[in-house]
């Protein structure tokens, strides 16, 4: 039965998530700012707050402060509600996501995750194949051909690549029995999926910077070609949203990766967890699962400092011809062995 | 059935009638085609609201999240967003108010002349959506039709790989001729 409690219990969650995004995002891109100066040997924005901890801020009173223009033979509603679309999937997508087990305040004990469903792979499968509209709408309705070209590109992209991000979930599943994440974290508490699965892991990993239109596959805003892609004709805060959704969508991303193969908020060290005093830094918590996600985000920095961006056709054949058919025999002999072995 | 239910219900199926009606009424294919997401997306969540999540979201992943994208995609690409006013097959206005009409009269006798069901609704067990049960559905009761929808998709898919196959140019470098496109 559903009581007022719950309901509010579910509606903090909700706020906490949507929150955590946003904040995320923002020192994300303070976090690529930084990392991409030490990795050409710069320092970075230093200059906004202790170690430009206050650039983000700043950042955004410059971006709200901006003037918003409409091209005058745009489609107006679309090109309006373009950014909105873009962003909502990443505000809701890591709601399956848990960060922990639960923790009791006072006599109540609240579950550090919004909710357990069996179908939550599902879930994010779908979520992920609806956020390809903003960006087709927005290089569409701005009626520019670079734009509509830049959207274009993601379409085709983000369907290519959604084939083998869906295969490679399913590594995963099979091993622990169970489309639910927290089933799934809880199935690596003696060793990781990615030792199992590095072949689906490496599948996830291509696949899901390419789902995000990172480099290498920032193809559908690529400078040289483009000028910016499906966000030509954006600025000020629409701008920003585009911004956010693209910098969310890696937190994203990195957290799903973090609970299906590197064994989410479970801690590699739990054994250190008697230790009096500081014990608890070593048990299983969101501490783990914060940590995991932001060295998945400096693999994806390190990757756009230092990596070329693929030409369209060969990151086409990619996904088609090697990453599609890898994926299905990852599926094919991960079956075959849990048959064999009995689970 | 409380009241707000029937009110979720309502407006629920308010949106899909409007999504509906939206979509065949705008000149633009792409509210065309955002209007049948809307449409798509609204009935997932009656599937949800009935207790049906697998369904619901495998609709949205493959309709909304697969099937449209393409169809934009192929607007999009081909320019072909202003519909033509003028309607290219004479008198499907009036067929279609006649047998929108029929269907209703269809309707409205249903719902007048059904008497009590002869067979009591079975109850479902609790577990009946969840992704085991229609897995071992689908590959243990209906293995066969399953099967038989995995050739027709795959033929499809062989089909479309054929038509877009390019033509090897021969030893002399000449490309054989095409085959006549079809006029429409």
């Amino acid at each position: 039965m559903i009581t007022a409690a719950m309901v509010w219990e579910w509606v903090i969650k909700s706020v906490i998530i949507c929150l955590a995004m946003t904040i995320g995002f923002a020192y994300v891109t303070l976090y690529e700012r930084k990392v991409l100066a030490r990795i050409q040997v710069r320092v970075g924005p230093n200059r906004a707050g202790p170690w430009g901890s206050l650039q983000p801020l700043a950042d955004a009173v410059k971006l709200i402060f901006k003037e918003e223009l409409t091209p005058a033979t745009a489609d107006k509603k679309i090109f309006f509600i373009a950014p909105i679309i873009t962003v909502l999937p990443m505000l809701v997508i890591t709601a399956v996501i848990p960060w922990g087990e639960s923790v009791t305040l006072g006599s109540k004990t609240f579950n550090l995750y919004l909710t357990d469903s069996n179908i939550a792979t599902l879930y994010l499968m779908a979520v992920t194949s609806i956020s390809v509209y903003g960006i087709t709408l927005a290089g569409w309705s701005s009626n520019n051909k670079y734009a509509l070209m830049g959207g274009l590109r993601s379409t085709a992209q983000m369907i290519s690549y959604e084939l083998a991000l869906g295969l490679s979930f399913v590594g995963p599943i099979m091993l622990a029995g169970s489309m639910s994440i927290l089933d799934i974290v809880h199935a690596q508490s003696k060793i990781w999926f990615v030792f199992f699965q590095p072949a689906g892991f490496l599948l996830f990993f291509v696949a899901s910077l390419a789902e995000v239109n990172r480099a290498p596959f920032d193809m559908p805003e690529a400078e040289q070609e483009l000028t910016a892609g499906y966000h030509a004709e954006y600025s000020g805060m629409k701008f920003a949203l585009f911004f956010m959704a693209e910098y969310g969508k890696m937190i994203a991303v990195s957290m799903i990766g973090a609970s299906l193969f590197l064994g989410g908020f479970l801690s590699p060290v739990g054994f250190l967890s008697n230790i009096p005093v500081i014990g608890f830094l070593f048990g299983n918590g969101p501490h783990w699962l914060l940590l995991k996600v932001a060295a998945w985000l400096f693999v994806m920095i390190w990757i756009r400092a230092t990596w070329p961006r693929i030409r369209y056709d060969r990151l086409m054949a990619l996904g088609w011809k090697i990453m599609f058919p890898i994926g299905l025999l990852n599926v094919v002999i991960t079956a075959i062995v849990i048959v064999l072995v009995g689970g | 059935m409380s009241l707000g239910l029937i009110f979720m219900y309502s407006a629920l199926a308010l949106v899909v009638v409007v999504s509906g009606i939206g979509l065949i009424t705008s000149r633009n294919a792409i509210y065309a085609a955002l209007f049948l997401v809307l449409n798509f997306v609204t009935v997932a969540l009656l599937y949800i609201a009935l207790g049906a999540p697998f369904i619901a979201l495998a609709q949205v992943t493959v309709y909304a999240g697969s099937i449209m994208v393409l169809f934009l995609f192929v607007i999009m690409l081909l320019g072909a967003e202003q519909l033509p006013i003028a309607e290219p097959l004479r008198g499907q206005r009036v067929l279609g108010i006649l047998l929108a009409v029929a269907f209703l009269a269809e309707m409205v006798l249903f719902v007048l002349l059904r008497g009590a069901p002869t067979v009591a609704g079975q109850a479902v067990s609790p577990d009946f959506s969840t992704p085991t049960t229609i897995g071992m559905l689908l590959f243990e009761r209906y293995l066969l039709p399953f099967e038989m929808t995995a050739g027709v998709l795959l033929a499809a898919t062989v089909g479309a790989i054929f038509m877009t196959r390019q033509p090897r140019p021969d030893r002399k470098g000449a490309l054989p001729a095409m085959p006549e496109e079809s006029k429409e």
